[in-house]
């Protein structure tokens, strides 16, 4: 399991690519999601009501 | 035809979005596992690079998704310009931050694999130089559309950016071998059998694979958000909210 996550010496280039390739992800997971319910909200809210 | 006329409508489109969305999102979540674990754990290590090649599993996807990305965006242009089709402007904007991310993911990846390798972050060879343009471009269609208040005009400028900023789609492409670079070749798509070995290989192909059905998720959710907003004051929205 040490084998694993030493990555032959590479450890810090391997698993900083991953991080960070993971935290962009979860990034574009929860933004529109979070775009999508804010802007449900104000329609619910008749905010656009003229 | 029919059926592509039912497809434009927006209500039509807002409803079915939401099932197409997880219908993608749970394969693309499984094959990029797979391929992540395949690419970690199974995949035997690499007799030039060591484990450092693993960063494949991660950059391959983003690169490629990084062209597919703004290819696609292209195309939404080119319809969204001619056909004025509403739903290709508001897929192009939806993909644009995606893609973005996708190609901001394929330089730092690269960028960190570059340092053991080639004993550089960053070099400004063809590759890596055509590869930040892109970005730039994805950039610049966000900006062009946050800049503009108009929807329809902003959708209408950042079509014609898509449509030409995709001449340099194929020079990303081709750049390992018009010029001389540190990047290696095409490793996947050369013709004939691959450069790599299946158990790599197979890892490589599922990671792509759902890594392309997750930008499909992200981008379908982007649309939804970006749909609602731009309909905001329509009937059908406003029915769709209220509590009556």
């Amino acid at each position: 399991m040490d084998d694993f996550w030493a990555m032959g010496g590479y450890a810090a280039y391997v698993w900083s690519s991953y991080g960070i390739a993971a935290v962009v992800l979860l990034g574009n997971v929860f933004g529109p999601l979070i775009a999508h319910r804010r802007i449900a909200r104000r329609i619910k809210n008749e905010e656009f009501d003229d | 035809m029919l059926w592509l006329h039912r497809f434009g409508s927006l209500p039509y489109f807002y409803r079915i979005s939401r099932p197409i969305a997880l219908a993608l999102a749970v394969p693309g979540v499984l094959l990029a596992a797979y391929g992540v674990y395949g690419g970690l754990v199974e995949a035997p290590v690499d007799y030039q690079q060591g484990d450092a090649f693993r960063i494949l599993y991660i950059h391959v996807p983003s690169a490629w998704l990084s062209l597919f990305g703004y290819t696609s965006m292209a195309v939404a242009g080119f319809v969204a310009l001619v056909w004025r089709l509403k739903l290709a402007e508001i897929f192009l904007v939806a993909a644009a931050p995606v893609g973005a991310s996708f190609t901001f993911l394929a330089l730092v990846t690269g960028s960190i694999w570059g340092k053991p390798m080639w004993g550089t972050w960053w070099v400004w060879d063809a590759r890596l130089t055509s590869e930040l343009i892109l970005l730039f471009l994805y950039l610049g269609v966000i900006a062009l559309h946050n800049a503009i208040e108009s929807p329809r005009t902003a959708a209408r400028a950042c079509s014609l950016l898509a449509l030409v900023g995709v001449i340099n789609v194929p020079i990303i492409h081709y750049s390992v071998e018009w010029w001389n670079t540190l990047h290696q070749g095409p490793t996947v798509t050369r013709f004939g059998r691959p450069a790599m070995e299946m158990d790599m290989l197979v890892p490589l192909l599922c990671a792509a694979l759902g890594f392309t059905l997750i930008f499909g998720w992200l981008t379908l959710w982007g649309m939804r958000a970006q749909l609602l907003w731009r309909e905001r004051r329509s009937r059908w929205v406003k029915r769709l909210f209220s509590d009556g």
